[in-house]
């Protein structure tokens, strides 16, 4: 590659704490093909969704400050592996289009807001940025054997007028980058489908409810495994499928995986650097039955 | 010149907001003004007698109405000054209704600006020449492009009024959507044995000549003298020689071709006829199929042609006909449902269209008239049909309502019941728009006697399970969600502009609207005209429309065809351009920017001048404002009329 690209990187707080492992295969594989991340200083939470459905003022603030300082750093297009986070700071760079309610915001900053910034998901720099071609090129060691399904969850691509991204009934980004990296993908119907997302604390019958279809359904297309970009749709999938099995009566064993995790082993990386040992749902069967050399070379050592 | 100044209340039209006496009094004060007066509707009969008694009272010889709009009532007035011996040019209109009383509630602005629109007439009247209409032959000979039901009907009633036809049809058969339907709504009828029987006097009527397989490549000319030139597309097949026997499809190797008479529910050869009951009933190489035009080997169908008739070196002909008149009646197409991706955007073989189900319902379709479903061939149970695909959907640039689909939806229940007694059917709906005769009660029998169970509200998804798909959807009456267990899923796909209508409406310099449907003259009053002399529609090209309204249509563009030919000559409009020879320098710029190639070349004592063809010209003003040396100047609306409005308004 001629040109390396270079983002400013909003990690957002689950890369913190419960989805560790997104944060650090997305690092990862960012490496490995290339990608510059620059971690975006002193960033702050995005607010999540307590901020937006309270007051979508300081909500558009919060996203607005993170964007000021993307803009200091002299960068103009910032990533972040969440779909939430991006929610955000794409809703509140559509509102702020608006100029009353960017006054608004930029009263409740140091500085005015700064409306240039492009942003982006992870997922998104890599099939329209990089490009589906060279990450097939990329593969050292195919997922050949390895049924998936790509579940994208209700945000990635919707509002379509506000993400921007894909189809936003039939995104087919993820599917694709599962497909170069040889694995086989199940045409998987409710890829935009709710899990149920943060009602797992308030209503986690909802969740119970919504991620067991979810479960159900990849379970009867034949997929070994779930793969996600999203950490509450993993989050539910993966932490709460023993909750699901008990409140659904179903005996799930599946392992759910970030996008980036399976795409860190079809290029060599090692479990370690990709966080494999993170999830909930051991994917050790899934894993071992790749085949991969590496695999089981790391884990005799 | 001595000017009538009639202003008129228009009941409390214009009266309402507009002082009508005090336009009067300021009236009788403008230069050349002899009367002014201010009555209650000038249009009446009371109203009319009135301006005539005043001319012929005050010797007046030009007179101005402030009323509503020249297209409601110029001509109502121009007949007026007509009867008391004026010309009918001598006539000025100031519009006070639909540009100052509907639109301002200001009483003195409205006065004001009623004063300053008459003014400006009163002023351009005194600059106004009488002018006289020539007459011109006319070609009594009628062009029908399109031959569904409402092109049919305008063709047969056109033939048996005596008139000699064109028929132009772009498929190999007439018969269009129509012969497609297995039954019609509300009477069940069978669709082709109703349609069937027209078709064959299309084919039979001695007045019709049928160009099928044709497309329209270029008109010009004007109202009663067309040329039109057709483009006969190449079949491979002589239709002179050809008998329609049919053998050549039973021997055609190439099975695969697609079926676009079918809907793509099955295949055909790639030699076909599309119907057993096409019009002409002639045979047809599908090139993109045919092993001889793509690959240079086969050629079976012209082995076992009885007739000889096989032509593989055919080319596209063209012929021009002559017409006096035209209507477009070519309908429409359905709106492209794939763009639904919650519907699954075409992925799932068992979401199909309606009208392609309607193909499966009929005897003679490719299913034989039993309902299978593409996926399997097997028999399904539940069938979920889904209205309004199309229709009343802003975000896929839809917000019409086509306007059939709940009727034909309730009849598709029906028929599915009847072929199918143990089927369920389910019908999602957003409201039931059932307004034609025997129309609503026909609804009420798909959900009363037939036991379709409609459900108020829009599909969110549908995604297969197993071996069915499911249908989640909003049931709004109830304010729950539901999802249903669906074999067969039946889109109720909306109807859009035919395509290509823009390209066609182009041709016939006739206006469409941002959806490609054709505009009539007048959405009340002039249904089947357009705003060009002598174009006339018929059916689905306007506007989505049923079979009665189509069909009504049909006759009602015939009966303005035979009504412009009753006459043997017509009046041309004396509002057209005319080239001051003097002054022309014969530079040729108006003969550029003419959009109807009215104005030609002529050779005067040697000089380069130019001309403008009367007939031709359509008194659009191009041509004025192109030419550097005001020498063309387009009658009724001269330089000098037109600034003396100017100076009427801006007087200081």
């Amino acid at each position: 590659m001629s040109v390396s690209l270079t983002y400013a990187y909003y990690p957002g707080c689950s890369s913190t704490g419960t989805s560790i492992e997104y944060d650090m295969s997305s690092r990862a594989i960012c490496a490995a093909l290339d990608i510059t991340l620059t971690d975006v200083p002193n960033w702050s939470c995005c607010g999540s969704t307590p901020a937006h459905t309270v007051d979508h003022t300081l909500s558009s603030a919060l996203s607005a400050r993170n964007l000021c300082q993307v803009a200091s750093m002299g960068l103009t297009a910032a990533v972040t592996p969440c779909p939430s986070c991006l929610s955000n700071l794409k809703t509140a760079q559509h509102r702020m289009k608006n100029d009353s309610f960017r006054e608004k915001v930029s009263k409740l900053l140091d500085k005015p807001a700064d409306i240039t910034v492009e942003t982006k998901s992870v997922l998104q720099i890599l099939v329209e940025d990089y490009g589906i071609e060279k990450i097939k090129a990329k593969v050292k060691k195919p997922l050949t054997g390895l049924t998936v399904a790509a579940y994208y969850g209700c945000i990635m691509n919707r509002p379509a007028e506000i993400m921007n991204f894909d189809d936003r009934e039939h995104p087919m980004a993820m599917d694709n980058i599962m497909t170069a990296l040889g694995a086989t993908v199940v045409p998987f119907p409710l890829k935009v489908e709710c899990c149920g997302a943060s009602f797992g604390i308030p209503r986690k019958d909802v969740v119970m409810r919504l991620s067991g279809k979810l479960l159900d359904t990849a379970k009867e297309m034949g997929a070994m495994a779930l793969v996600t970009a999203c950490p509450l749709c993993q989050m539910n999938l993966d932490m709460r499928q023993e909750q699901i099995n008990s409140a659904n009566g179903s005996k799930h064993h599946m392992p759910i995986f970030y996008f980036t995790q399976l795409m860190g082993l079809a290029f060599g990386l090692t479990e370690k650097e990709l966080g494999i040992d993170k999830l909930c749902v051991n994917p050790r069967t899934v894993i071992d039955a790749l085949g991969m050399e590496g695999n089981s070379k790391e884990k005799s050592q | 010149m001595k000017i009538g100044v009639f202003v008129c209340h228009c009941g409390s039209n214009i009266e309402g907001t507009v002082d009508t006496a005090a336009v009067a009094a300021a009236a009788r004060e403008f230069p050349g003004v002899a009367f002014a007066t201010d009555t209650m509707y000038t249009c009446s009969e009371p109203g009319q007698e009135e301006i005539v008694n005043a001319i012929k009272e005050h010797q007046l010889d030009g007179v101005v109405v402030a009323s509503c709009t020249p297209r409601m009532h110029e001509q109502t007035f121009r007949r007026t000054v007509e009867r008391a011996g004026l010309n009918r040019y001598l006539f000025e209109m100031a519009n006070i209704r639909e540009h100052v009383s509907w639109i301002g509630k200001d009483r003195e602005a409205n006065t004001n600006k009623a004063t300053d629109l008459v003014r400006m007439a009163a002023s351009k009247l005194l600059h106004n020449r009488p002018l006289l209409s020539k007459q011109f032959d006319i070609n009594k000979r009628v062009l029908i492009i399109g031959g569904g039901v409402a092109g049919i009907q305008a063709a047969l009633d056109c033939a048996e009024g005596g008139l000699e036809v064109v028929l132009v049809e772009k498929t190999t058969t007439i018969g269009g959507k129509m012969a497609k339907l297995d039954k019609t709504f509300p009477t069940v009828d069978c669709s082709c044995c109703i349609l069937g029987p027209r078709m064959v006097d299309v084919a039979q009527h001695p007045n019709i000549t049928l160009y099928a397989y044709s497309e329209i490549e270029e008109v010009s000319g004007y109202v009663g003298n067309f040329d039109v030139k057709v483009k006969k597309k190449a079949t491979y097949v002589d239709w002179d020689k050809c008998t329609g026997c049919g053998i050549c499809m039973t021997k055609c190797p190439s099975k695969k071709a697609t079926d676009y008479f079918n809907e793509g529910i099955g295949k055909t050869t790639a030699i076909n006829i599309p119907f057993p009951q096409a019009i002409p009933k002639k045979a047809k190489i599908d090139a993109d199929f045919c092993m001889k035009l793509q690959k240079g080997k086969c050629g079976i169908c012209a082995k076992v042609c009885p007739s000889g008739c096989i032509d593989f070196t055919q080319q596209d002909e063209f012929v021009t006909e002559k017409v006096g008149a035209i209507v477009a009646a070519t309908g429409f197409d359905l709106f492209d449902w794939t763009v639904y991706g919650e519907y699954g955007g075409g992925r799932y073989p068992d979401v199909i269209t309606s009208l392609q189900y309607e193909r499966m319902l009929s005897a003679s379709g490719p299913t034989g008239g039993h309902i299978k479903r593409p996926s399997d061939g097997k028999e399904p149970k539940n069938v979920v049909f889904i209205q309004c695909v199309g229709s009343r959907d802003k975000s896929v640039g839809r917000p019409y309502c086509t306007g059939f689909c709940c009727m034909y939806t309730a009849k598709q229940a029906i028929l599915t019941k009847d072929h199918l007694p143990e089927s369920q059917t389910y019908v999602f709906y957003m409201d039931i728009r059932a307004t034609g005769k025997n129309y609503d009660e026909f609804t009420r029998r798909a959900m009363e006697e037939y036991n379709a169970k409609y459900i108020r509200g829009r599909v969110s998804m549908i995604y297969p399970k197993g071996d069915s798909l499911l249908v989640r959807g909003a049931d709004t009456l109830m304010g729950t969600q539901v999802e249903v267990d669906a074999d067969l899923v039946v889109l109720a796909v909306g109807a859009e502009a035919a395509a290509g209508a823009a390209g066609l409406a182009e041709k016939l310099r006739i206006s469409y609207d941002s959806y490609g449907f054709y505009m009539e003259g007048h959405p009340k009053l002039k249904p089947v005209e357009t705003n060009t002399a002598g174009v006339y529609l018929a059916g689905s090209c306007q506007g989505p429309k049923d079979i009665p309204s189509s069909v009504a249509q049909g006759s009602a563009a015939a009966s303005k065809v035979l009504g412009l030919f009753s006459k043997d000559k017509l009046a041309s409009d004396p509002q057209v351009s005319v080239v001051d020879i003097k002054r022309c320098i014969g530079c040729g710029k108006c003969m550029k920017t003419c959009p109807f190639g009215a104005i030609k070349e002529i050779d005067f004592r040697g000089m380069k001048k130019a001309e403008v063809i009367e007939t031709v010209c359509q008194g659009c003003g191009i041509c004025t404002s192109t030419c550097p040396q005001g020498a063309a100047q387009l009658q009724h609306f001269t330089d000098n009329q037109i600034l003396s409005e100017v100076n009427a308004l801006c007087q200081f």
